[in-house]
């Protein structure tokens, strides 16, 4: 299983001199099975970078929406394979209580806000709307939860047959008290991301900044590192920065992390472009 | 171990704000968590219960109707809101474990969840003072 991060920046893409390094685009990453079965993880800008990097024989695709919000299918439109004939793209993303997932992307894929609807785009486009539960995508089993972020919201927890990761992008199991339970049960995201090989999971405050943002749907560094550690996962990768947080700011911030938890577990910053090869390393 | 359901999660966080006393019950009727203004009313504390079964539950409480008989289970708004699946309102009466007689209005509402799953329900209660 290759797991590469192409869009790492939380809320709004933040290109600039300052985020060279941890990257400006927001939620993309890609996971490729040994036989080759491509998912695609959110819709951020990152995923236009994505799109030119696969080969034009594609055939299947399948993208997989931890939620609707702007920073995690902005890069819908701009993904390559969706304007290629011949070329058959899942969608799947949570269900919401009225209106269907296509009928819900389609308010951000159509005119006035975007020239170009879904209609237009000549690839084969499925949607698949996602409630709890396990399902199969080729050498792949997707697990997917709602998880507390501010409207219907999903993690998903992907088995290969050598390794398992999980990806929390947007997640605030923090909410309701400053601590984590001792009770496993009660966590939003434990069963998700119990005993994994990787976690990506929201990092995006700071504890000083989590002060006047609560209740925001999302994780401080501390947050992500106590949960990594509740659920024993083997390497956590810090993930959705601030928008103000730049390369210096986000080096100081995790590796402080690091210093003063001294985890079991391996952490490495969640970078545009970084690969990790689970069962061989990163590169 | 098994994780309880977002929802749950997130109706035991609003229970842990409000002070009046608040239960959550799983489909079957197990009374998953209860919080600080429910614990006088059971006489024991969550952190040292857990989870209680439906069977324990029903031995703590007693409920006499208005005419002081016992009531039929199936008539309470706990029971109306898991096995009906719609919200249900109730004054009655209930001797705890203190043995005190207390009249209480008790409202209770069913977790009816997207996709078609059914979580259980939740129960306010409110004592009356007349």
């Amino acid at each position: 299983m290759k797991v590469k991060l192409w869009g790492t920046r939380g809320s709004l893409a933040t290109p600039g001199p300052g985020t060279i390094r941890y990257g400006g685009n927001t939620s993309c990453v890609s996971v490729e099975g040994e036989n080759g079965t491509l998912l695609v993880l959110d819709a951020g800008t990152g995923i236009r970078a994505l799109g030119r990097s696969l080969p034009p024989d594609l055939k299947r695709v399948n993208i997989l929406l931890t939620h609707l919000h702007m920073d995690h299918i902005e890069g819908l439109p701009f993904f390559a394979p969706l304007r290629r004939q011949g070329v058959e793209v899942q969608i799947c993303g949570p269900a919401s209580t009225t209106r269907s997932l296509r009928k819900r992307l389609l308010r951000y894929l159509s005119p006035p806000l975007f020239p170009v609807s879904l209609r237009e785009l000549v690839s084969d486009v499925q949607f698949n709307e996602l409630p709890s539960g396990t399902f199969e995508i080729d050498e792949f089993s997707v697990s997917a939860q709602l998880v507390i972020h501010y409207n219907p919201t999903v993690g998903f927890r992907i088995q290969g047959p050598q390794a398992t990761m999980t990806y929390l992008p947007d997640h605030e199991p923090a909410l309701g008290g400053l601590s984590f339970r001792s009770n496993k049960e009660w966590v939003s995201g434990y069963a998700l991301g119990r005993d994994v090989d990787l976690l990506i999971h929201d990092a995006q405050y700071t504890r000083q900044e989590y002060q006047t943002r609560y209740g925001y749907g999302h994780s401080t560094i501390d947050h992500a590192f106590q949960f990594a550690e509740l659920t024993g996962a083997a390497h956590l990768v810090p993930f959705h920065h601030d928008p103000d947080h730049d390369d210096d700011f986000l080096d100081q911030m995790i590796s402080q992390k690091v210093a003063e938890m001294e985890p079991d577990f391996q952490v490495t910053p969640g970078k545009e472009g970084a690969v990790f090869d689970l069962g061989k390393g990163i590169s | 171990m098994a994780q309880h359901e977002i929802e749950v999660i997130l109706a035991r966080h609003l229970a842990e704000q409000l002070v009046m006393p608040i239960f959550i019950v799983s489909p079957s009727g197990d009374l998953l968590f209860y919080n600080e203004s429910a614990e006088p009313i059971l006489g024991c504390r969550y952190d040292e219960t857990g989870v209680m079964p439906a069977s324990e539950l029903a031995n703590i409480f007693q409920t006499v109707d208005q005419d002081g008989n016992p009531m039929n289970p199936d008539d309470l708004p706990i029971m109306i809101a898991l096995t009906q699946r719609h919200p249900a309102h109730k004054r009655f009466w209930i001797r705890g474990l203190d043995g005190a007689l207390r009249q209480i209005d008790v409202t209770a509402f069913p977790l009816n969840a997207q996709a078609h799953r059914f979580l259980g329900a939740v129960a306010i209660f409110w004592e009356v003072h007349e």
